[in-house]
């Protein structure tokens, strides 16, 4: 994937450039941050011994103690729930659901009580509780193992709503979401986990709530997230050669929603696309376009278009190639942006 | 051999005070609680339902959007709180108003829920009570949580939740007393077997022999309890207070007691139960019973008893003025507690409608 690196604020790089995983990124986030701070605990299904199904926990166990990092019963609510009490008695929990669709049954936990409670009680109880959800699809998964959830979380107030789209990233995301003192929904695109970058592993950088352009551009906005950032990297390079400029932004988190950035971007490009693997209808999309049109409407040469996955439940394996959204679909949607009135 | 013992609970409620005041015939093996204790759960459970009634009164006026009453149940709810030690902390349901009474949050305060003014309006960490919890079932893996990081961070520290009968049937009681049971986290579990939930039987509710049989299958020593005997619940309570404090584990308390009022004053219980049954457990009050015990005992005479009536109609009457006034409830801070800082958005939405409150106000000044 294209090499972005985050520019590392002072001299806090402890290391030099090297290729990393985000799997490895994400792992390295995690090993800092139960270093860094003794109140934090890591538990899930199969965090412990195993290191997690994608190994997102690997040696953690080992090195900070069952304690610290540990395997709970199959109980998705029973993870989120006791990690609710414990961040009330001081904790800084971390917990893993180990697939999207799996976490469903913490709903009630997570809209009920996790993103509400500091609200109930008037400030006085703060929840700095980090649920890790792998998501989305692209890895042959059957089904079950490749929802893109994080419309259900973004439309709950209380909660951050946050994903990585890049290995560097990845490591500064899940730091400063542990840091947070408001719950957080951090999203992994499960795709990206074994992808590399060569880059510097620094806890400093760009806040949590804000977007940052991937690649600057001056004819059309690409709006990005998790596993989609890299597919719109590469649309925006397959662009070039149709005259496109395009600028690719992405989001990071996508609730709170960094206006100023992309309010920013869309009113000089005066063109945008969003894109992401869940369905269109009532999508995360949905609320970018309308939110985008009510700030720049009168900047836009076309209306914003959105490329998503079809308004079906997630493919099977076979044909999840058909359902998710590909450099070709976005340059398609790119072509459709009224050039011909609007003059690029 | 698997080992069961002491995971079956006794076969008929355990009871320290029958219903007329004499010794209960099947104490098992539950402590009597010392005079002071008893004295202390009937001067608790007289201001509990003086509160109860007073309440139940308030929303019939409309003072209170709603009110969960727990007449009947205020054995429970004190004998409950007052087996908690300071440090120990309360997980209550909409129906424990009087539980949190107890543990000593002010009475306004336990209001502002039912009232209307907030959703919790009292703050968690001073008496140790987390905020009322309405979705069923889910404040138990909030105890189960909190006292489990007592254990990791080496305090002194037990949780105590309070459920109801139905709650035992959603997921989330399941989990909490599987985790609870693996963790050996410091929990006691009281069920108040009420009869109802809403307007659905313990029968429609549950195949189980009792709730209390459950413990066997997650490895949770059960206590079996008459939840209108004060001095059982304390005992049971205590009990479950003390084991877990030291490194025991959590218990599991399913308290027999009965839903006097309907499930709250928007309920039409004739609907569903018959006044017979209604009557019957009228004749098994929890205060009648250890009055009449305490009076034997000469540990409560006629002038006691008046001073406790009149301290009684004091809270009442504080209860009334203070929920006659008007409620102040500030439209600002609605956006204030989301996040730890307000977003960029949340301040937009917030000067919008205080400029539209303001617009009102001007249009309101100048009309003539």
């Amino acid at each position: 994937m294209t090499t972005v690196m985050i520019p590392p604020a002072g001299n806090t790089a402890r290391q030099a450039a090297a290729p990393v995983t985000m799997a490895a990124a994400l792992n390295q986030a995690l090993a800092d941050s139960l270093a860094a701070d003794d109140r934090l605990v890591v538990f899930g299904e199969d965090v412990g011994t195993l290191g997690g199904v994608f190994r997102i926990t690997d040696g953690l166990a080992a090195k900070y103690g069952e304690h610290r990092v540990f395997d709970t019963p199959i109980a998705e609510s029973g993870i989120v729930g006791t990690a609710i009490g414990m961040a009330m008695n001081g904790l800084v929990p971390v917990v893993e659901m180990q697939f999207d669709a799996f976490a469903y049954p913490a709903f009630e936990q997570v809209t009920s009580h996790l993103a509400k409670l500091r609200n109930r009680t008037r400030g006085r109880v703060a929840l700095p509780v980090v649920i890790r959800v792998p998501f989305g699809g692209g890895i042959g998964g059957v089904e079950h193992h490749s929802d893109s959830s994080e419309a259900y979380y973004t439309h709950t107030p209380g909660l951050r709503v946050v994903t990585p789209g890049t290995p560097a990233d990845a490591y500064l995301l899940l730091r400063e979401a542990i840091r947070c003192p408001d719950p957080v929904i951090f999203l992994e695109p499960k795709r990206r986990y074994w992808s590399k970058e060569t880059a510097v592993l620094t806890p400093e950088g760009p806040p949590i709530d804000r977007a940052i352009v991937r690649r600057a551009g001056s004819d059309v906005t690409l709006i990005a997230y998790g596993g989609m950032v890299a597919t719109a990297l590469e649309a925006a390079e397959a662009a070039v050669e149709e005259d496109w400029d395009v600028e690719v932004i992405d989001l990071r988190s996508l609730s709170p929603f960094d206006d100023q950035t992309l309010t920013e971007s869309v009113s000089r490009t005066g063109r945008a696309v969003i894109v992401h693997e869940a369905a269109g209808f009532a999508g995360y999309g949905a609320e970018v376009a309308a939110r985008l049109t009510e700030q720049c409407f009168h900047y836009l040469e076309a209306p914003i278009l959105r490329v998503t996955g079809f308004d079906i439940p997630y493919p099977p394996p076979k044909l999840e190639q058909f359902h998710l959204p590909n450099t070709d679909r976005i340059l398609d949607a790119i072509a459709r942006l009224q050039w011909e009135d609007g003059g690029a | 051999m698997v080992e069961t013992h002491g995971l079956l609970p006794s076969a008929a409620p355990l009871q320290l005070i029958d219903p007329a005041g004499q010794p209960g015939q099947n104490p098992g093996e539950l402590p009597f609680p010392e005079p002071d204790v008893l004295v202390g759960l009937h001067r608790r459970m007289v201001l509990g339902r003086r509160f109860d009634t007073q309440a139940t009164v308030l929303a019939k006026q409309g003072r209170l959007a709603v009110y969960p009453s727990s007449r009947g149940q205020v054995a429970c709810q004190v004998g409950a709180a007052l087996a908690l030690r300071d440090q120990d902390w309360l997980f209550p349901t909409y129906r424990d108003s009087v539980a949190i009474l107890t543990r000593g949050v002010d009475a306004a305060e336990t209001l502002a829920l039912l009232r209307g003014v907030w959703h919790c309006g009292y703050d968690p960490y001073e008496h140790r009570v987390a905020p009322q919890c309405t979705p069923l079932a889910t404040n138990t893996l909030h105890a189960v949580g909190l006292a489990h990081a007592a254990t990791l961070q080496a305090k002194d520290q037990v949780a105590l939740v309070l459920l109801g009968d139905g709650a035992t049937s959603e997921g989330d009681a399941h989990e909490a007393l599987n985790f609870a049971a693996l963790w050996k986290a410091p929990v006691v579990f009281l069920v108040q077997n009420n009869g109802y939930a809403i307007s659905v039987p313990l029968a429609k509710q549950t195949a189980a022999p009792t709730l209390a049989a459950k413990g066997i299958g997650y490895g949770i020593p059960p206590l079996l309890i008459d939840g209108n005997d004060a001095a059982a619940v304390y005992a049971a309570a205590r009990a479950g207070v003390e084991r877990a404090a030291a490194g025991g584990g959590p218990t599991l308390i399913e308290a027999i007691t009965y839903r006097v009022e309907a499930h709250t004053n928007a309920d039409d219980a004739t609907r569903y139960r018959a006044d017979d049954e209604v009557r019957g457990w009228l004749g098994r009050d929890p205060i009648v019973r250890l009055e009449a015990y305490l009076r034997a005992e000469r540990l409560l005479d006629d002038e006691a008893a008046g001073r406790l009536a009149a301290e009684a109609e004091r809270l009442a009457a504080d209860v009334r003025d203070r929920m006659s006034t008007e409620a102040s409830a500030d439209p600002a801070e609605l956006f204030e507690h989301v996040y730890a800082r307000p977003t960029a958005a949340l301040e937009r939405q917030r000067a919008a409608l205080l400029a539209e409150l303001e617009e009102l106000q001007e249009l309101e000044e100048s009309a003539p």
